[in-house]
């Protein structure tokens, strides 16, 4: 009978993060249904709007942002959604630990999954669009900072959602607002590189958003989750 | 609606009637949903050793009451006390001696139940494997430890989340309608742990239909 929790919180950090891997393993259609959807969306643009290499080399930053966008916002719908329905979210909310760090697991677990192998895939993807070669490393920095920016921002609107039977386009329309300046700073960064100048500016805007959703987003999400179980 | 009635010695404040430790106390609780009382002035203490059955009609707020002293629901007014102190104000103290199993047991369909409660102890307490294999067994599911849960009855994933009870060191146990699926061995031996959880000096609150035959059991009506 030992009141004190006994277990640290950077173990049940750990074997938070453990188990969202493994049910990503074996639910792997919520894991591989966004990065088909992107991969779709993107190669789809050659064959509607033109084959022209100069037009694609135009659009190509743009079109894989938004890409990553949408494919991030339809993978964010299984992150809450099994674990209220199972009852399993209301034991990590009366978990000792704080639930800041059981949320960031959640989030990191889930970006690794779902937003890791989008950005992956991208250098080839931008190659069939003919993004410039000097543009490639900016595109891959962007996206990577920019990724987790999106998953921590969808988990809000997630959390808040979890409870509602039906959600639609609700989440689309939660998310967006707050994912906008991500699109315009990504697309922007990569634009500026594809133009021969300096990224640094719109990367280093993109870092800070990075270093607000990190330190904000898991407490918003937290708070969210509460409502929701109510 | 009528406020809260129990049907034990120990509705006065401070009559300390039994000796146990107070470990929860429960003071002028309101709550009200859908511009509907679900009760007021409700007041109970729960002691060290014992078992309170909350029962009353369907609707009446069981399983509301149970989710308001967990926390999971704030829309309420009065105190929780947990220990002598305020639960809003040490709640990781709270939550580290509590286990809540409500009706959605907690337990995730895609993992094993190995994997489930590896998850779950790592939350509260660190249980080795062996701790959580001999756990299974004596809720008798052995043979069942590595099949996915969506394979399993009802029943069988009620009993996963039984296996928590043998591996948590937690103090207060709050219970929601544990009985519902379970089968007459399962209930015999849930009926069991709560009497021995009581004996060494934990605490048990419970929603349940069902006739509870456990020593020192306290009944709160709610509705």
């Amino acid at each position: 009978m030992n009141p004190t929790p006994a277990t640290s919180t950077s173990a049940a950090f750990l074997a938070t993060l453990r188990r969202d891997f493994l049910i990503a393993y074996k639910r792997k259609h919520d894991v591989v249904n966004p990065f088909m959807f992107f991969v779709i969306v993107v190669s789809l643009f050659p064959v509607g709007i033109s084959p022209d290499p100069v037009k694609l080399a135009e659009i190509a930053a743009g079109v894989i942002w938004i890409a990553v966008l949408l494919a991030s916002m339809l993978s964010m719908d299984s992150l809450y959604r099994a674990d209220f329905e199972d009852g399993s979210l209301e034991q990590l909310l009366l978990s000792p630990h704080p639930l800041y760090f059981m949320v960031l697991a959640k989030n990191i677990s889930h970006w690794l999954v779902s937003g890791l192998p989008v950005v992956l895939i991208s250098p080839i993807l931008a190659y069939m669009l003919n993004l410039p070669a000097a543009a490639y490393f900016t595109l891959l920095l962007s996206l990577l900072i920019g990724t987790p920016i999106l998953s921590l921002l969808g988990s809000i609107a997630v959390a808040l959602t979890v409870g509602l039977g039906s959600r639609g386009l609700i989440l689309a329309v939660i998310t967006l607002p707050m994912s906008v300046p991500v699109l315009i700073f990504g697309t922007l960064a990569v634009q500026a590189s594809v133009n021969t100048m300096s990224p640094a500016g719109y990367l280093a805007l993109m870092l800070a958003m990075l270093a607000a959703a990190i330190s904000l987003g898991p407490l918003a999400s937290a708070a969210a989750l509460r409502i929701s179980v109510d | 609606m009528s406020a809260a009635a129990i049907e034990s010695a120990h509705n006065v404040p401070n009559a300390d009637s039994s000796d146990g430790e107070v470990l929860l106390d429960i003071r002028d609780l309101f709550c009200e949903r859908d511009d509907r009382i679900l009760f007021q002035h409700l007041n109970f203490k729960l002691r060290a050793g014992e078992v309170l059955q909350v029962h009353g009609s369907n609707g009446s707020g069981k399983t509301t009451l149970l989710r308001i002293i967990c926390g999971l629901n704030d829309s309420y007014q009065g105190a929780i006390y947990w220990q002598g102190t305020e639960v809003v104000e040490h709640i990781e103290d709270f939550y580290s001696a509590l286990l809540y199993i409500g009706h959605r047991v907690g337990v995730s369909k895609v993992l094993t139940p190995v994997e489930n409660l590896r998850w779950s102890c790592s939350l509260q307490r660190q249980r080795g494997d062996a701790a959580i294999y001999s756990a299974l067994a004596t809720v008798g599911l052995r043979g069942f430890e590595e099949s996915q849960c969506f394979t399993l009855s009802a029943g069988q994933q009620q009993r996963v989340s039984l296996a928590r009870l043998l591996l948590s060191d937690a103090r207060l146990w709050i219970l929601d309608e544990p009985f519902t699926t379970l089968d007459a061995s399962g209930v015999e031996q849930l009926e069991g742990l709560l009497s021995k959880h009581a004996n060494s000096g934990g605490a048990v609150l419970v929603t349940t239909h069902h006739q509870l035959q456990v020593p020192k059991l306290q009944r709160l009506s709610l509705g």
